[in-house]
């Protein structure tokens, strides 16, 4: 019994800590947002990593996505609902939920171990340490360039994911199923609302946001050698990927119940 | 045999640390996992002579090196630098007071996306002041004093450890430092290598008139380069004198480390 109040005191401890050190770098980081333009040279190098480097894996995921939505959807609506409404569907779930939320997960992995790895291997060689040596702010010069490159970036990966995942689920729809182009088209338009577009980009935002920190976080308390460089690339993964399924939930509380509710 | 709190420990009290010229430690004191690493640590190092400090592996002589540039910060205790305190300094002036220093380190931390020259320079460069060509200028120069030449536009990882180690030693003197801090700069390094940093030390002190601080276990490298030699056991400096009076010294510790000794009050684990 002993035993399990330590653990869970131990436990808690440790999540305060880390909440605690987690705020402080974003204070941090906020801190030096004044000098973006000083930094718009790393910045931009940052938004190439983030959006171009993760176009491949961003096309193949959304073509995928998009072809089995239209699958399961027909396959679920068959027998109960109209097909015009299958359009509306494919939209209505890739924009609000699959676009953000799969982009998060599968850019976010990408990211954050890119993040976790390259500044925890700086920090166990002595790299932050002689930036620091130099009068060179690691805030300034690696973590903040990282965060506003990956918050901005993450809607405008969104919305190319979006259109991209719809676009495949056409295609399967007119190709695969019992579906004409004007049908689908028809269900797309008739209930396409602007909120559904908003809601999803304003996740991308926030989920971008919580893939910087988890990678910065991580990247930079790292300690040890080789073995602390992958202990803290997988939690940066494990991380990002549990705060962004948390914080979809939250996030679709307060859009659908409170912003955008009737 | 005489243990360590038998031997009285050396007075390094200042009274007025705020007008002193050079680095004065006061009480320093660090743990790590419930391990006091440094424990109510009080040293001086004098303006313009080269210290080392000696002490074996996890002694704590590189958390020392680490707390005067305030890359560690104490749990207690203060650390002066030329009369101004840094332990509670903002980090603008904080990063004003590194200006005045340079660190080699002990894997020489080069940055591995960035070629040689760029690595010696990348601090000029975000100081201001200087245009490209005068940055790579003095890198070039900073180089040559180190007696690397034609590596400029290679990667770290194209070096070989010497080289590494010359290479850092160049980035850290770029910025014209009053005080040089080196961080085992000879270990992993053959001999012959070893030898040859020891001299870059020494070449640096006598051309460049800078304060050193070498941490090293490497006893010929610290004959070689000290004014004066300090160890470091159980968190404190428990001994300083000059290289004459060290080599033959009765102090049970340091002449046990001298010897490289297993018997002895120090203990083997």
């Amino acid at each position: 019994m002993t035993n399990i109040l330590t653990g869970i005191g131990t436990f808690s401890l440790n999540a305060l800590q880390n909440a605690g050190r987690g705020s402080m770098l974003l204070l941090d980081i906020v801190m030096q947002m004044p000098q973006m333009w000083r930094m718009r040279k790393e910045i931009s190098n940052q938004m190439h990593i983030v959006a171009v480097g993760s176009m491949p894996l961003i096309i193949t995921t959304s073509i995928f996505v998009g072809a089995v939505t239209a699958v399961q959807a027909v396959y679920q609506m068959q027998a109960y609902v109209p097909m015009k409404f299958l359009g509306t569907v494919i939209s209505k779930s890739v924009f609000i939920e699959l676009g953000p939320v799969l982009v998060a997960l599968v850019v976010g992995g990408r990211l954050c171990a890119n993040y976790a790895a390259e500044l925890g291997t700086m920090k166990v060689t002595e790299q932050i340490d002689a930036l620091e040596m130099l009068a060179i702010d690691p805030m300034r010069h690696l973590a903040m360039p990282r965060f506003v490159a990956t918050f901005l970036m993450m809607p405008i990966i969104t919305i190319f994911a979006d259109a991209i995942a719809i676009f495949s689920g056409y295609l399967v729809s007119i190709g695969t199923m019992d579906v004409t182009a004007s049908t689908f088209k028809e269900g797309l338009l008739a209930f396409f609302e602007m909120k559904d577009l908003l809601s999803g980009l304003i996740k991308a935002f926030f989920f971008g946001a919580i893939i910087a920190m988890s990678g910065l976080f991580f990247g930079l308390n790292t300690r040890g050698g080789a073995e602390g460089v992958g202990n803290a690339t997988m939690m940066a993964v494990v991380g990002s990927c549990v705060s962004v399924l948390v914080a979809d939930y939250f996030l679709a509380t307060i859009l659908f119940q409170i912003i955008f509710g009737d | 045999m005489e243990r360590l709190h038998d031997i009285p420990l050396p007075d390094f009290s200042v009274d007025d640390p705020a007008s002193s010229d050079g680095i004065v430690l006061q009480g320093l004191t660090k743990t790590f996992q419930d391990r006091k690493v440094l424990d109510g640590l009080d040293f001086t190092i004098n303006r313009g002579e080269t210290v080392v400090i000696i002490g074996r592996s996890g002694e704590g002589k590189s958390v020392l090196l680490k707390h005067i540039v305030r890359l560690l910060t104490p749990e207690m205790g203060h650390v002066w630098i030329d009369g101004e305190e840094i332990t509670d300094m903002g980090k603008r002036n904080l990063f004003e007071v590194r200006k005045r220093f340079g660190m080699l380190f002990q894997g020489a931390a080069l940055f591995d996306s960035l070629t040689i020259c760029e690595n010696v320079g990348l601090g000029l460069k975000w100081q201001g002041g200087l245009s490209e060509e005068e940055i790579h200028e003095r890198a070039c120069t900073c180089l040559a004093q180190v007696g690397l030449s034609q590596v400029e536009d290679k990667l770290p990882s194209q070096l070989s450890g010497g080289m590494k180690k010359r290479a850092g030693l160049a980035r850290a003197i770029a910025m014209q430092p009053d005080y040089i801090l080196y961080d085992e700069p000879t270990t992993g390094l053959d001999p012959i290598t070893s030898d040859a940093i020891n001299d870059l030390i020494l070449q640096l002190q006598s051309e460049l008139n800078v304060t050193s601080i070498v941490v090293t276990h490497d006893m010929a490298s610290a004959f070689k380069v000290a004014d004066r030699l300090a160890m470091i056991s159980t968190g404190k400096i428990i001994y300083a004198a000059s290289v004459d009076e060290t080599r033959d010294t009765d102090h049970p510790m340091v002449r046990q480390f001298i010897d490289g000794s297993a018997q002895g009050p120090l203990d083997v684990f």
